[in-house]
């Protein structure tokens, strides 16, 4: 199979990327998957799709992300340390390199406490940083943790996550940097609402010469509701959204505080094509999917770049 | 010290409800510093049982023993003689513990009284916290004396991750997040740097092995 990382063609040729989330459903149907890939078709470079996201049990990542590759669209396989040992994390990443997946995003994952499997073991044999590294090293060398050698090498684009609102933020950077070192070639950010503590971390990734090395991709959540806004606020960690955002959809009518998400979120991509070092967005639309298109449209990323 | 908390009394009534006549065995080792399985303990639960049997109108004969160690044969010894009087042991010994004396005597059936929890610290009175898993290969001395392993809770040896805020874990807001931990105090020792590299996949097999682990030393036979 001769498939390449639409992902990495748009980001080599210098394009401003756009990637989406799509989360599995809680359920086998595989219609679903392919519904939710054909509303993102042409609106987006790849579609990231969510791994058993905190810790709740859905179809599984890899699957849906060949689902959507028979569908023409590019997936981004996010692989999370949480379920997996070192032997099954290996096994699926030359799994989904066989199955024509060329994008992997490699995450420790949201623990199992937070899920609707609260009782299980988590395994984090391995932490994302690690899984970056045995990923890049059964890419480049053909070899497997350990040293044994592959029959063929996974061909995948490398990505992690960083989170510039965690603490502590001084060494965040220091932590972006050990990723990159690992061999991520992409990196997806937390949902910024923050723009001037984003700016600030920015400066620092560039100050340390990271943008030259790693794509960076700006996480963008549209909010649906001033409810979303506050709970998201108070009850996701490392979520940093300031009372300026909160006040904003708070002020808005019921009725249009969609519509005053989607504006807040065109307005943080029009902000963060601004910033020197940002490559690309990743749009969350957590269950509103649907907006996507329009919030690219809206924020002049379509049509996306032919290939 | 290894730590343990007593089972529910209806949980212990459960598993002794057969029995007329029990050995109830406290162990004055760990299980005696961390209030659970001591002397006093014994005692307290010995009680319970006995008041609780004669609310009910049932007959329950107890006797307290509290051995040294439940888990060293030396002092499992002084039970010969004494346990083939009873119907049954209820132990306040932790897992290892109940697992010797059945050893021992494989006879006897050794109830156990309490759920075995964590190797840890006492932080103040009646505060105990994990801080080992004893996994069999200690890198301490690397993450300046705060263990990835056992006090972060995805166990990251390059951490912290995401989910750091304000010196907590977004697991459980009372728990100090390990990584700020180690973070600050390589700071502050001027050895930040330390981190740079990436830590290499942990050696699960130093824990994990062939099954259980046993440690056999020459020197020390007889």
């Amino acid at each position: 199979m001769n498939l390449e990382s639409r992902l990495k063609m748009v980001l080599s040729a210098g394009h401003f990327a756009v990637t989406a989330e799509c989360g599995p459903p809680k359920g086998a149907d595989p219609d679903l998957i392919r519904k939710k890939g054909n509303l993102l078709k042409g609106f987006v470079d790849s579609v990231n799709v969510t791994d058993n996201q905190t810790g709740v049990v859905r179809l599984c990542s890899l699957a849906a992300c060949a689902l959507l590759r028979e569908e023409g669209l590019d997936p981004v396989l996010q692989m999370v340390t949480r379920d997996r040992n070192r032997i099954a994390l290996q096994s699926d990443v030359l799994g989904a390199a066989a199955l024509g997946i060329r994008n992997i995003l490699c995450l420790s994952g949201d623990h199992q406490s937070f899920g609707n499997q609260t009782d299980a073991k988590g395994v984090f044999d391995l932490d994302s940083i690690q899984l970056v590294q045995v990923v890049r090293e059964m890419r480049d060398s053909w070899r497997l943790l350990g040293g044994e050698e592959l029959s063929q090498g996974p061909d995948l684009f490398i990505g992690a996550a960083a989170n510039p609102f965690a603490d502590p933020f001084f060494y965040r950077v220091l932590r972006l940097r050990k990723k990159v070192s690992a061999g991520a070639e992409f990196i997806q950010t937390q949902c910024i609402y923050n723009l001037p503590k984003f700016k600030e971390w920015m400066g620092q990734v560039r100050d340390r010469g990271l943008d030259q090395k790693a794509y960076i991709l700006g996480g963008v959540t549209p909010l649906k509701s001033a409810r979303m806004a506050e709970y998201m606020a108070q009850n996701v960690a490392g979520m940093d959204i300031p009372d300026e955002v909160i006040n904003r959809m708070k002020s808005t009518p019921p009725k249009q505080q969609r519509a005053e998400g989607l504006k807040i979120g065109v307005e943080t991509i029009q902000a963060l094509r601004q910033i020197e070092g940002v490559r690309g967005v990743h749009i969350m639309a957590i269950e509103w999917e649907e907006v996507v298109p329009e919030l690219v449209k809206e924020a002049g990323l379509w049509p996306r770049p032919e290939i | 010290m290894i730590t343990a908390e007593r089972k529910p009394l209806a949980e212990i009534k459960e598993s002794i409800a057969s029995y007329k006549k029990l050995l109830i065995l406290g162990c004055g080792s760990c299980v005696a510093e961390c209030a659970s399985g001591g002397e006093k303990e014994t005692a307290l639960l010995a009680s319970q049982l006995r008041i609780d049997a004669k609310k009910e109108g049932r007959t329950l004969e107890t006797k307290e023993m509290t051995l040294d160690r439940q888990c060293v044969y030396e002092f499992i010894d002084q039970l010969a003689g004494v346990i083939g009087e009873y119907d049954a042991v209820l132990s306040l010994g932790c897992g290892a513990g109940v697992q010797a004396v059945a050893e021992v005597f494989p006879r006897a059936h050794i109830v156990p009284a309490l759920n075995t929890t964590f190797i840890g610290q006492t932080k103040q009175a009646g505060l105990w916290l994990e801080n080992c898993r004893g996994c069999g290969d200690c890198k301490l001395d690397f993450f300046a004396d705060v263990c990835p392993v056992t006090r972060c809770s995805k166990g990251l040896f390059n951490g912290p991750c995401g989910g750091s805020k304000n010196e907590k874990c977004e697991v459980d807001p009372d728990t100090p997040c390990a990584w700020q931990l180690i973070v600050t105090r390589l700071e502050e020792r001027g050895k930040l740097d330390s981190l740079e590299k990436v830590h290499p996949p942990a050696r699960w097999s130093k824990k994990e092995g062939k099954g259980p682990r046993k440690i056999a030393r020459e020197d020390q036979r007889t």
